[in-house]
């Protein structure tokens, strides 16, 4: 296997800007160290024009584009390597079991897991939160027991709750947030009853950007013996996750926001608890011994992995991860985060401009609405200028009904994004209100 | 490229966006139906007052893009007066016009301004916005359930 490289983009200079305006100059911030000009060549994708602009691609919180690492690897694999995993003796499936492990170690090492078997591969978050969900809280729960979300959740991490309290009898409970979409952490405490048994939450919101006060969660519901899941899908693309130093109990994330291939993801559970959990699925692989009479289980992470997984898509988000490490998830976050703050105070400029989410500590997300323009005509005209945001409710109905809105525009950045795509951002949305009239 | 906008937004469409007509709740109203696009958002509460088969007044109250606030807006008034069987010959040629499917022999002038939408064609993704208050129209006619969703 080749080795990945992000285009050795770190620690280069700086490419020139194109001729910023004068607004720009004034705010723009040094990016010097992170070469972003350099990690654009690694996306094929971004080198095309729609409707006869250059491709500006700012929703990356719906998902990300692919490194040509990951693409060649997907390539690779179906050419030399490609077996089912687990099963033959043959040295295509020896080769396609190691990979496949292999890629599992890279994820363990990405979000620091204690164990290589607490990685289990799912297809996405959704499909993580619905596996604890119908095992461990199936296992678990009795009527009047409670489950804790917050106001700021995506409906993935909504509805697999309602459907177990359904089937249980358990209670949902729902800790609200303020106007700037931040967690009110003390009502969040109050909620914490003595028949909560889990707390489930969006590490960052991505209807807002809100990046949650995770620890300090993680500590208020642990002082009470109630285990904690962090729905990743939007953090893991955008900063360093340490699921031994978040201590968090699960940790549910998608590889296709994450560089990765779709239909792969992983969630992360603790040893003790994926040992105490019942299957989720029955099947192939996940077996150690089946008699008429009864089976037998295989070990952790089999036991939650029924049927031939996603082989080559689980390769290739390790290949992913292992691009993210090259440029390093501190230096993405610190450089995404200039892009925001540059993005906010830009937008700022445009006095008819309403940015829904302003906590204190966001990720890179900038959801706005327009007066007396829908969100769904900015994005047709943002198309227009081949600009590809997101207009809708971004799966998050009670984030919108909180706000009032029924629906925002979202322009979400990847580490690919430049401040030259945030100014013709900018430069589109006066374009859209000079159509409006 | 602006132009190319201008055959979506017409300022027809403008008009009625900024100012749609029929934009009121009918007390008297003997059908009421929720429409609702779950992919962006759009809502929009149709009321019709149907007498022996003629619907004799409807409005809606709710909120959309442009393109769903202009669509209901110039519904209401091309229906009003006409009768059930009428209304659903109309739908049945502005989706013909709007998707771009077997158009070729729809009478512009039967459906005289409906056609400032169809520029939504070459849109797919917001057709749904342009149908959504015909799709209500034809659930609160039917008397179906009180909720009509576009997908």
């Amino acid at each position: 296997m080749n080795k990945v490289s992000a285009s050795q983009a770190v620690m280069t200079q700086n490419p020139a800007h194109s001729a910023p305006s004068a607004a720009s100059l004034k705010t723009r911030p040094n990016s010097v160290g992170y070469n972003v000009a350099k990690l654009r060549e690694d996306f094929p994708i971004l080198r095309q024009t729609v409707n006869g602009k250059p491709l500006v691609y700012l929703d990356n919180a719906a998902t990300t584009q692919k490194p040509t690492a990951v693409i060649d690897c997907i390539r690779r694999v179906y050419e030399n390597d490609y077996s089912n995993v687990h099963r033959g003796v043959h040295t295509l499936s020896q080769r396609s079991t190691d990979l496949f492990e292999g890629a599992r170690e890279k994820l363990q090492q990405f979000l620091n897991a204690k164990h290589s078997h607490e990685i289990v591969f799912v297809r996405g978050t959704t499909e993580a939160i619905n596996l604890v969900a119908q095992s461990f809280g199936r296992s678990t729960l009795k009527e009047g027991d409670e489950i804790l979300i917050t106001a700021m959740e995506h409906h993935s991490n909504i509805v697999p709750w309602q459907m177990l309290c359904e089937q249980t009898g358990a209670k949902l409970k729902v800790a609200p947030i303020g106007r700037t979409g931040e967690l009110l952490l003390d009502e969040f405490e109050q909620l914490l009853s003595p028949r909560t048994r889990l707390v489930s939450v969006c590490h960052m919101s991505n209807a807002l950007g809100t990046i949650n006060p995770v620890k300090a969660i993680i500590e208020l519901a642990h002082s009470r013996d109630i285990p904690v899941l962090l729905d990743g899908a939007q953090a893991a693309p955008h900063m360093a996750v340490d699921v031994q130093d978040l201590d968090c109990d699960f940790y549910a994330l998608s590889g296709h926001k994450l560089y990765g291939p779709t239909g792969i993801g992983i969630l992360y559970g603790k040893e003790k608890w994926l040992e105490a959990m019942p299957p989720y699925q029955g099947g192939g692989d996940m077996i150690r011994r089946v008699t008429f009479d009864k089976t037998e289980y295989n070990t952790l992470p089999f036991k939650f992995e029924a049927g031939t997984p996603n082989i080559v898509d689980a390769i290739a988000l390790g290949t992913a991860v292992e691009y993210l490490e090259t440029i390093g998830m501190d230096a993405i976050a610190e450089y995404e985060n200039q892009l925001l703050q540059y993005a906010t105070e830009r937008a700022l400029e445009i006095p008819q401009l309403t940015i829904v989410g302003t906590a204190e500590r966001k990720g890179a997300i900038l959801s706005f609405t327009l007066e007396r323009i829908h969100p769904h005509d900015i994005g047709t005209i943002l198309d227009h200028l081949g600009i590809a945001i997101r207009a809708g409710h971004h799966c998050a109905m009670p984030v919108m009904d909180f706000f009032g809105v029924p629906a925002t525009a979202r322009a979400s950045f990847g580490l690919y994004n430049t401040f030259e795509e945030i100014d013709i951002l900018v430069d589109g949305i006066r374009k859209v209100i000079e159509v409006f009239g | 490229m602006l132009d190319q906008i201008r055959d979506l937004y017409q300022e027809v469409v403008f008009d009625h966006n900024r100012n749609p007509r029929n934009f009121r709740v009918m007390e008297d109203a003997n059908r009421k139906i929720e429409g609702f696009n779950p992919l962006c958002g759009d809502k929009i509460t149709l009321y019709v007052k149907v007498n022996a088969g003629v619907i004799e007044d409807v409005s809606f109250q709710g909120s959309g893009c442009a393109i769903s606030t202009a669509s209901a807006s110039l519904m209401t008034e091309i229906v009003k007066g006409h009768t059930e069987d009428e209304a659903q010959h109309l739908f049945d040629l502005f989706h013909r016009i709007t998707t771009g499917k077997n158009d070729d022999a729809v009478n512009l002038e039967e459906i005289g301004k409906l056609a400032v939408l169809s520029g939504v064609r070459a849109y797919p993704a917001r057709v749904k916005c342009a149908t959504l208050a015909w799709h209500s129209l034809q659930a609160a006619l039917k008397n179906e359930a009180d909720t009509v969703s576009t997908e």
